[in-house]
């Protein structure tokens, strides 16, 4: 079967982003499709390079990364919760003038219209925080 | 239709069991996680809410959230269904359409 997911919250203020990896590495391990994971609102500071969590915590960004390397994963970060949040990638950056980007490798930058698609695409999309 | 319902939170802290189960329809079900396990514990204000919905719609609790908060398998409520997060992607594969509560 093919699965959407949606993660609305944020890493350090929700549950829903471990919530979500979770579900998403036992879906693979049963051999289901994930057609997208999309970050949206808060949940796109999964998305940042930058943030240094502390040695004995799970670093969030990183088992994602890992996870969609392993399995191919389309990890999609909506374009307008990362702008208000300063998410950046590369030709963000540029287009907006400003000196630096980082977006994680592994996670790209699109719209909301890649949701929809995911919504349309998928068996099932699930939701994930608030 | 059959609908799987996700409870993310306490029903100590908002209504979202509530509102899910007065909108379950039969041949549904109430899968917990989070702070929704909360919901499944026993002799708890909101417990006779659950076990007469439990008449209508399956009840399952997640596993790993339920010892995340130290609830132990003894104090949740009868005939609910613990599950790991395999269980959680296989409900719902079973069930048509997945809705969140928040």
């Amino acid at each position: 079967m093919k699965f959407s997911i949606q993660i609305n919250e944020g890493p350090y203020q929700h549950q829903s982003s471990d919530t979500a990896y979770q579900f998403t590495k036992a879906a693979l391990e049963a051999g289901h499709e994930i057609f997208r994971v999309f970050f949206y609102h808060d949940a796109v500071n999964v998305a940042t390079r930058l943030a240094i969590p502390p040695q004995d915590d799970r670093n969030i960004t990183k088992l994602w990364q890992e996870l969609a390397e392993q399995h191919k994963l389309d990890l999609v970060v909506c374009i307008a919760a990362a702008q208000r949040r300063g998410l950046l990638d590369e030709a963000e950056a540029k287009r907006q003038g400003k000196d630096a980007n980082n977006i994680a490798t592994g996670f790209r930058i699109s719209g909301l219209g890649q949701l929809i698609e995911a919504g349309i695409q998928a068996d099932r999309l699930i939701v994930f925080g608030d | 239709m059959s609908m799987l319902h996700l409870v993310n939170k306490s029903p100590f802290e908002k209504n979202s069991l509530k509102v899910a189960i007065s909108c379950a329809l039969n041949k549904s079900a109430i899968l917990m996680i989070e702070d929704g396990v909360y919901g499944a514990v026993s002799d708890a204000k909101h417990s006779d809410m659950v076990k007469t919905a439990m008449n209508k719609s399956d009840f399952y609790v997640l596993k790993e959230d339920t010892q995340a908060r130290g609830i132990d398998e003894s104090k949740i409520i009868d005939g609910i269904q613990l599950v790991d997060y395999a269980g959680f992607v296989e409900l719902s594969t079973k069930y048509d359409k997945i809705q969140s509560w928040v």
